[in-house]
This record gives structure tokens, sequence and C-alpha cells, in this order.
């Protein structure tokens, strides 16, 4: 006989998976270090500066490539389509969720990229998560970067396909693993233009040409390049000469765009059918029409930014150079993007770091295992097309009395 | 392949990355016995890949949780 009551049994706390995590925090902030993953900006006052904890502070950690947050047109955009449509559509996009801006967003995004179809996501990651494990399933390989974003490896875990990564940027070493693909199965290929951690780019000439070689097709995540890299600012692909043999990108509004939402433009003939298959895009309401408003704007005052670009590639180009003059370690040799990551020794000096230059007013952003590859720790600068060259030499300025009293350089 | 030839073979290919010099039996496993983490596991499985010209796709790697598995796995992905 068992008389325990079911009130008795002992209950697996499903938290304790967390107790390392929550231990790594608890030792940090017991040296009395701020909390870099609480901040609050009080105010924002530009693209480039807000308020954070009562002081003015110099923003370099934002991807807001081309400063398009305050841009007046894009603002006006927005308000007008809440005086218009309302604050939100309380529908999927399959259903009472598409209003004439989602439409023309998607229009400013076929033309922005001179592609045939163009989807619209509610963010970033539901665009890769939902493309991703939509086409490849069950008996497909997705051969992918080992680096990709965390919204790729959520997409390929979502679907049922074999999933194969390799090294870093490494050419053979993703063909040897195209190559031993048994034959007839479906490929997809998924790589990156920037490589938002390092800010490094890929060689996505050569690793577009033999996926298509071993036939496979492709999926390039231009998240960090929209805006400013390549001619027409369509990204790494479009910089190398290779964006018609993409067959999916992937892109985000909440970079350079200034707002937020994902999308994926495309030219294959069957693509629409997506909109109908694509559990991330049915299953969600759509984005506010004043957020579809913005984005239009934007997208299509991107399509005329090239003095912006210009000053965008001088800011990098200037802060590389000077930070890697004072010494520090930098994730490219050579700027490579408007990405700049500075590689701390470990998360403690880290994190000391990350608050000394807020103290001087200068946010960026503190990045840390597991979203870093090799376990770095690192402090991720982004710059944007309205951080003027003061700024920029200010910023070398509080990265130089910071790092001496940290004791990194 | 026979078992045996393969488990020698794999047995070459760890070592360098054995860097404790833990005795290495069937039941080892890697998370707990070997204490590798994610990037070493990550080259020990290209490095595995390449030696035997096979892929261990990442589905497969979450069955494989000790040396014997392994072996196993490697033995039936030559066919």
């Amino acid at each position: 006989m068992n008389d325990m009551t079911p009130t008795e049994m002992p209950t697996t706390d499903l938290f304790s998976k967390f107790d390392a995590l929550i231990e790594t925090r608890r030792s940090l902030l017991a040296t009395g270090v701020t909390d870099p993953f609480s901040l609050v900006m009080e105010k924002v006052l530009s693209p480039t500066t807000a308020i954070c904890s009562g002081r003015e502070t110099i923003l370099l950690g934002t991807y807001n490539y081309m400063g398009m947050t305050f841009d007046p047109d894009v603002i006006a955009a927005g308000k007008q389509a809440l005086d218009d449509f309302g604050a939100g559509t309380t529908g999927s996009r399959v259903l009472n969720g598409t209003y004439a801006g989602h439409r023309a967003v998607e229009e400013a995004l076929k033309e922005f990229y001179g592609m045939d179809h163009a989807m619209v996501f509610s963010t970033g990651y539901q665009a890769n998560l939902g493309i991703i494990s939509t086409i490849a399933g069950k008996g497909d390989y997705i051969v992918l970067d080992i680096d990709s974003h965390a919204s790729i490896w959520d997409g390929c875990k979502m679907g049922d396909a074999e999933v194969v990564p390799f090294k870093h940027n490494d050419i053979e070493a993703m063909e040897k693993r195209l190559k031993r693909i048994p034959e007839g199965a479906g490929k997809l290929v998924i790589l990156e233009g920037v490589y938002s951690m390092l800010g490094d780019i890929a060689p996505l000439k050569e690793m577009i040409r033999v996926a298509k070689e071993n036939g496979a097709m492709v999926l390039v995540d231009e998240a960090h390049s929209m805006g400013f890299i390549g001619p027409n600012g369509r990204g790494v692909a479009e910089d190398q000469g290779v964006l018609d043999d993409v067959d999916f990108v992937i892109g985000t509004f909440s970079k350079s765009v200034g707002t937020v939402g994902g999308f994926c433009v495309s030219n294959h003939p069957k693509f629409e059918i997506m909109r109908l298959v694509c559990r991330p895009y049915v299953f969600t309401a759509s984005l506010p029409p004043s957020v579809v408003a913005t984005a239009a704007t934007s997208i299509r005052k991107l399509m005329h930014a090239g003095a912006k670009r210009a000053h965008l590639w001088g800011n990098s180009r200037t802060l590389h150079g000077a930070l890697k003059g004072l010494g520090f370690k930098l994730g490219t040799d050579s700027p490579q993007s408007a990405i700049i990551a500075v590689i701390m020794p470990d998360l403690e000096r880290g994190a000391m770091m990350w608050e000394a230059l807020l103290r001087e007013g200068l946010y960026v952003n503190l990045a840390r295992p597991p979203a870093t590859p090799a376990g770095m720790t690192l402090l991720r600068c982004s710059l944007c097309a309205e951080h003027t060259a003061e700024q920029v030499e200010i910023i070398t300025g509080m990265f130089e009395r910071a790092g001496k009293a940290v004791g990194i350089i | 392949m026979d078992r045996a030839t393969t488990a020698a073979r794999i047995a070459e290919v760890i070592e360098p990355f054995n860097k404790n010099a833990v005795a290495i039996g069937e039941t080892t496993s890697f998370a707990g016995d070997l204490e590798w983490d994610s990037l070493t596991v990550m080259d020990f499985v290209a490095a595995i890949e390449d030696e035997f010209d096979i892929i261990i796709s990442m589905n497969q790697q979450a069955e494989i949780e000790t040396y014997g598995q392994l072996i196993d796995a490697v033995t039936k992905l030559q066919g």
C-alpha cells in the first residue's frame, strides 16, 4: 500500500539547469560592477546620444548604422500611419494583418534589392526561423558556418533537416562536407555577409561558387551589411558581385533601417507559397502600421545614401586605426564592416572596462559566451553614419583612459 | 572497415584531443569524463569526419555520448 499523496512528492526544480549561470552572474556582480545587461536609456537624444543614469552618453553599440531612427521623413511617415491606420493590426498577415503599408514596404524591398519577391516578418529572428525551418525539411541537409547567429541555429533546430556545421569562413571545410552529402538530397548552404561578433566578412564569392558547383541553394543573412556595404547598399554579396547567385537574402529593419522587423527577398519563382506554409509568418500578428511606414520610408532613403555610407566607412577606418594604435586587440586586422570588436582578456576585466567606459559617457555592447566564438569576451562597437569626426575622437580618448585604468593597455 | 579497425583509427585521432591523458574505454563520456567544451567537440568531430570521409550531423552527434557509441556510429556511417 502506498499512502503517499501527490503533494508529498519532491518537485524537481526545472530552474536548476540555470544554477551555473546564476552563480557566474552573482560572482561578477559581487565584485561591485554595474550589471552590463540591465542598462536603461532614460531619454534618447539622437541616433548617437542618450541619457543613461542621468548622464549624457555616446552610443557606440546600437547597430543603428545609418542613423535613420530620428530621420524627419521617417518619423513623419510613422506619425501619419498611426493617425491613418491605428496603433496595431491585431492580426496575421494572411488574415486581417495586411494593410497597404505592408505591401508598400515589400515593394520598397523589391526595388532596393532588385528582386522579384519580398516577404516581411515581425522580426529578423522570425525571418531566419521561418524561412530556414520551412525550406529545409526531413532528409535535406543544411551546411552552415559554425559562428552563425542564434536565429539561424534555432531555424535549423525547428526544421527536421540534417545539420552540418563547418569551421568559420573555411571554404575547404564547407566543400568537403557538401561533397559527402548523399546524392539526391536537398542542400541548403547558410552564410552571413558580416559576422556580428567580430565584425568580419565572409568570402562569399568563393563560398557561393563552391555551393553552386555542389548543387546547393544559398541563403545569406545580410543583417549587418544592409544600407552601407556594396555599391547600392545591398550587402556583402553585392559587394563581391555574387548577389545574383544568392537564392534567399535575409535581412532586418532593426539595424540600418532603424525600426523593427525582418524580411526575406528572393527570385525563386515559387517564393510566394512561403506566405501560406511558413509558420512564424502565419501565426504571428503583423507589424504595426507605423513600423512598416517608417521602414518603407527609410529603405527608400537608403537607396540614395552614398554620402552617409562614405562617412560611416570613414568613421569605421578612423576608430579601428586609433584603437589598434592604442594597443587594443581587435577582432579583425583591418576594418571590414561598421563593427569593431575589442577583445577583452576575460569576463571580469571586460565588465570592468565596460563600466569604466560607461562612466566616461560611452555605451558599447558587452558580449560574452555562448554568443561569442571561442569563449571570448568582447566589447563590441558599432559605428553610425551620424557619429561626427569629433565624437570619434572623443570615443578614442575614452577608450584610452578606461583601458589604462583597467590595465588592458 | 570492421569495428576493431575503426576503433584503432579513432584512438589515433582522439589522442591530441585528450589533453588530460584520461584512460579511455567504451563507456568514457565526452562531456563528463573528457570534460570537452563545445569548441573541442566541434574540432574533434571535424577531425573524425575528415579521417573517415563521412558526415556526422548535429542530429547524429546528439545521440553520441560515449566513446563506444562513437565507434558504433562511425562503423555504421562507413556503410
